[in-house]
């Protein structure tokens, strides 16, 4: 089971708190979480450490994080950040519930 | 549980604000404040400036009250900051008497020496607006990066093979393929070919934060511009060059240089940094107010006694190492390149400089050099010096060490340059480099391991150029071909520069082989200039630090061009780190100490076991014994090298091997590629066990062994059934 979490425009350290919270909130009920990051156009240093922390809870809760639609100049910067290697990244939302069977 | 001690106890402007911790200096994030600290022996009053990102008027300045003032530091926590919107620096008021040293001028905004990431010149080439009145700006970093395993990987120093690079230079290059040319990125994207050439260690010229545009200038010659290409000036020590990441832009520099040592390590390759602590970016009295003059000019320079500042640097300007708190500005920026960065070593620019004293005088033992020879966190860290200034120290075998230090052996470059080119007068001086400079490295347990070989560097010409030019051709740099080394002990094989003259290019990739072989069988720690392996030319620049263009940046289609060179590089490397023969840590004993039948290492010449000078000095072999490097009851095989740099042919008499071993051979210089060298393991038997001839210029590489049995194949015997 997989819910899904709408990201919105900018992930920065404005919004990071907020973001933060709402997608360890879901991790609570248990489920797989599925971050639609289909609108997001920027991400800062910030940002990204949400999506490893999101990773890091999720492991330790053994579940999994999942990244839809994310804009290539986001995909750039985690490729060459190293944030990307703990991602499974799908371009569709079909994509990614057809890969994990949900 | 909330800390007592995170309780803002004052306000300002509708900040809120305490008394900051002193320790540690900088910017450093506790809980939901910031904390600011910095030292000034000499300032009055201090004023933190707060600026929102990229905005060229601060949004406020905040005095250091009195009561945030303990002894000569100034520390204060400001709370609820967006700090990845925020960029700070300082006014520090205090004495303006230059000849008392001082020069404090609260009209600057000035950087923090230790920050730990600047912005301002976050995209290289970019002009800057000059108007801005703070041009290098602090900001706070996010140190928090995901390593896993990751630590430094120890490597032993012995097993080392230094490749020298340039970020930029390394795949600006239109062939080079990658997605991010120039940047610590692209870098990453060449690890495959890094781990091909079999180098085990990167040596990455200055990447700390510097001003490109430092003295940058259009040429004279044909009006391209010359930037600060090589980057010898520290802009700060704590942070990494913006420009050298894709993502500097976004301010991401630091995480993409991580991720680079991340990726680097997880191949087996080793970062090396090249840091320059002998001075500043803010050059002489006429240079621009940056941080550390308008900070504590005292205390980070060394001044004569009028208030000038020494150039022992070549530079403008020359920091004051032995200060103490200068020191431990030095031990804290090495300290944190290694816990942050997790980088394996450090090279130290003019690193005689570092053991002078206030006045500039050497020091017999510098405090500064015995503190990195034995601080904890630095404890297995690769400590290389520059053993020279240029102020005329030059301490090449006399550098402090305490055991801990190697050192850039120019020696070994001298030596072997001048025997490449046939100098009859070198053949004593190249047998001591060869066996690891004993007579540099004996003293005080420093052993082979203290020595860095190499034949080229970053400073003089390209191995391709070593074989092409008999003068420097730096007109391009606009000083009427002033800069740069006058004695390079080059040869041009007979043309001046790139020809079309077969015999003369066949001779040039020999002696390039030549000397590829030389550095890979002597003992010490190879270095390889970065693009050599290639025949990288840059068209007779000896000193391109400022050729920020096609001269300087490798050109990848030789790698195509030049395939024989590679070739030989890939597997003259291979074969170094397949035998630890070559690779002792300490020096050898000439005699056949443990009774196995023939000495550790021996001397011949064209004479078995006679290494006899004929020839005008210009031929010798020699044979090393892999029993004695049977550490972990592998012993290595003999090596023997015949090194015959007179113009004619010679036969070279082969030492006897015990019984049932053959001499292998594995190089030969003369012979046309592929037939110049094989693939270790895989050398053919010598014919004549008694005598190989060695063309004029040329070098064999023989291997003695057991020869390999050749499995018989299983007949199947057939049947008429």
């Amino acid at each position: 089971m997989a819910v899904v979490y709408k990201m919105g425009a900018s992930l920065d350290s404005t919004s990071s708190p907020k973001e933060q919270e709402n997608i360890l909130k879901l991790f609570e009920g248990g489920d797989n979480v599925i971050i639609d990051m289909t609108d997001t156009n920027y991400v800062s240093s910030a940002g990204l450490r949400v999506l490893l922390y999101s990773y890091k809870v999720a492991v330790s809760k053994n579940l999994n994080v999942y990244l839809v639609g994310v804009c290539d100049d986001v995909k750039d910067i985690m490729d060459m950040t190293g944030f990307i290697e703990h991602f499974e990244i799908f371009d569709t939302m079909e994509e990614c519930k057809k890969k994990i069977g949900d | 549980m909330q800390r007592v001690d995170l309780f803002p106890t004052h306000e300002y402007q509708g900040l809120k604000l305490r008394t900051g911790r002193p320790y540690p200096f900088g910017a450093t994030v506790v809980g939901n404040a910031v904390n600011f600290s910095i030292y000034s022996r000499y300032a009055t009053d201090c004023t933190l400036v707060l600026f929102h990102n990229h905005e060229e008027e601060p949004f406020v300045e905040i005095p250091f009250k009195k009561e945030f003032h303990l002894g000569n530091v100034f520390s204060m926590m400001v709370f609820d900051l967006d700090y990845e919107n925020l960029e700070y620096g300082f006014r520090m008021d205090g004495p303006f008497d230059p000849q008392q040293g001082h020069r404090f001028d609260k009209t600057k905004i000035l950087m923090d020496p230790y920050a730990k990431l600047i912005v301002g010149r976050d995209v290289w080439g970019k002009q800057p607006d000059w108007n801005n009145k703070y041009q290098y700006r602090s900001r706070v970093v996010f140190d928090d990066f995901d390593w896993g395993d990751d630590l430094p990987l120890e490597t032993p120093v012995n097993d080392l093979v230094i490749y020298e690079m340039h970020v930029r230079n390394f795949t600006c290059g239109a062939a080079s393929g990658v997605r991010h040319p120039g940047t610590f990125a692209g870098i990453a994207e060449k690890i495959p070919y890094l781990k091909e050439l079999g180098v085990n260690c990167v040596e990455l010229m200055p990447i700390h934060e510097f001003d490109e545009f430092e003295n940058s200038r259009p040429s004279p010659v044909d009006g391209h511009m010359l930037y600060n290409l090589w980057g010898y000036s520290n802009v700060g020590f704590f942070a990494p060059k913006a420009a050298y990441a894709s993502t500097g832009k976004f301010s991401m520099q630091v995480d993409e240089l991580k991720n680079l040592v991340k990726q680097l390590h997880a191949n087996g390759i080793e970062v090396i940094l090249d840091v320059v602590f002998n001075h500043t970016a803010e050059g002489n009295e006429n240079g621009p107010y940056i941080s550390y003059r308008g900070i504590d000019n005292k205390t980070y320079y060394m001044l004569t006694q009028d208030g000038y500042y020494f150039n022992f640097s070549g530079c403008g300007n020359t920091l004051n190492c032995n200060n103490p708190n200068v020191r431990d500005m030095i031990v804290d920026s090495l300290r944190y390149w290694v816990t942050d960065y997790h980088v394996d070593g450090f090279r130290f620019d003019l690193a005689a400089i570092l053991g002078r004293d206030q006045n500039g005088c050497p020091m017999s033992n510098p405090p500064l050099l015995e503190s990195l020879a034995h601080d904890p966190i630095l404890g297995k860290t690769k400590l290389i010096a520059e053993a020279w200034d240029a102020g005329g120290l030059y301490q090449v075998g006399s550098f402090p060490s305490w055991g801990r230090w190697a050192e850039w052996n120019g020696k070994f470059r001298d030596a072997m340059r001048r025997f490449l080119k046939s100098d009859e007068h070198v053949l004593d001086d190249v047998k001591e480099r060869i066996i690891g400079s004993p007579d540099l490295y004996a003293s005080q347990n420093r052993g082979i391991k203290a020595s860095v070989n190499f034949i080229t560097a970053h400073d003089g010409f390209t191995m391709m150029d070593l074989v092409s030019y008999d003068g420097k051709h730096n007109e391009q740099n606009g000083e009427d071909n002033r800069d740069g080394e006058d004695r390079n002990n080059s040869w041009n094989c007979g043309w001046e520069g790139e020809c079309d003259i077969e015999s003369i290019n066949y001779l040039r990739h020999k002696q390039i082989k030549n000397a590829v072989t030389m550095l890979m069988t002597s003992q010490g720690i190879p270095m390889v200039l970065s693009g050599d392996e290639m025949g990288n030319t840059q068209w007779g620049n000896n000193n391109a630090y400022c050729q920020d263009n096609e001269i300087a940046w490798l050109d990848w289609n030789n790698l195509e061009k030049n395939a024989d060179l590679f070739n030989y590089y890939k597997k003259i490397i291979k074969f170094r780190r397949m035998h630890k023969v070559l690779r002792y840590e300490y020096h050898l004993g000439h005699n056949d100490y443990r009774n196995l039948g023939y000495p550790d290492f021996s001397w011949h010449g064209v004479k078995a076991w006679q290494p006899w000078t004929g020839y005008n000095n210009l031929t010798l072999a020699f044979m090393l014994n892999g029993q004695y490097a049977d550490y972990d009851g592998t012993p290595d095989d003999f090596i023997y090298v015949a090194m015959n740099m007179h113009w004619d042919m010679h036969g070279f008499e082969l030492p006897q091997l015990p019984e049932e071993y053959k001499w292998h051979v594995f190089a030969n210089t003369e012979m046309a590629p592929p037939a110049d060298i094989c693939e270790p393991g895989e050398e053919p038997v010598v014919e004549n066990q008694g005598e190989v001839l060695v063309a004029g210029r040329s070098i064999m590489v023989l291997v003695g062994k057991k020869p390999v049995q050749k499995k018989k194949s299983k007949k199947v015997k057939k049947t008429n059934d």
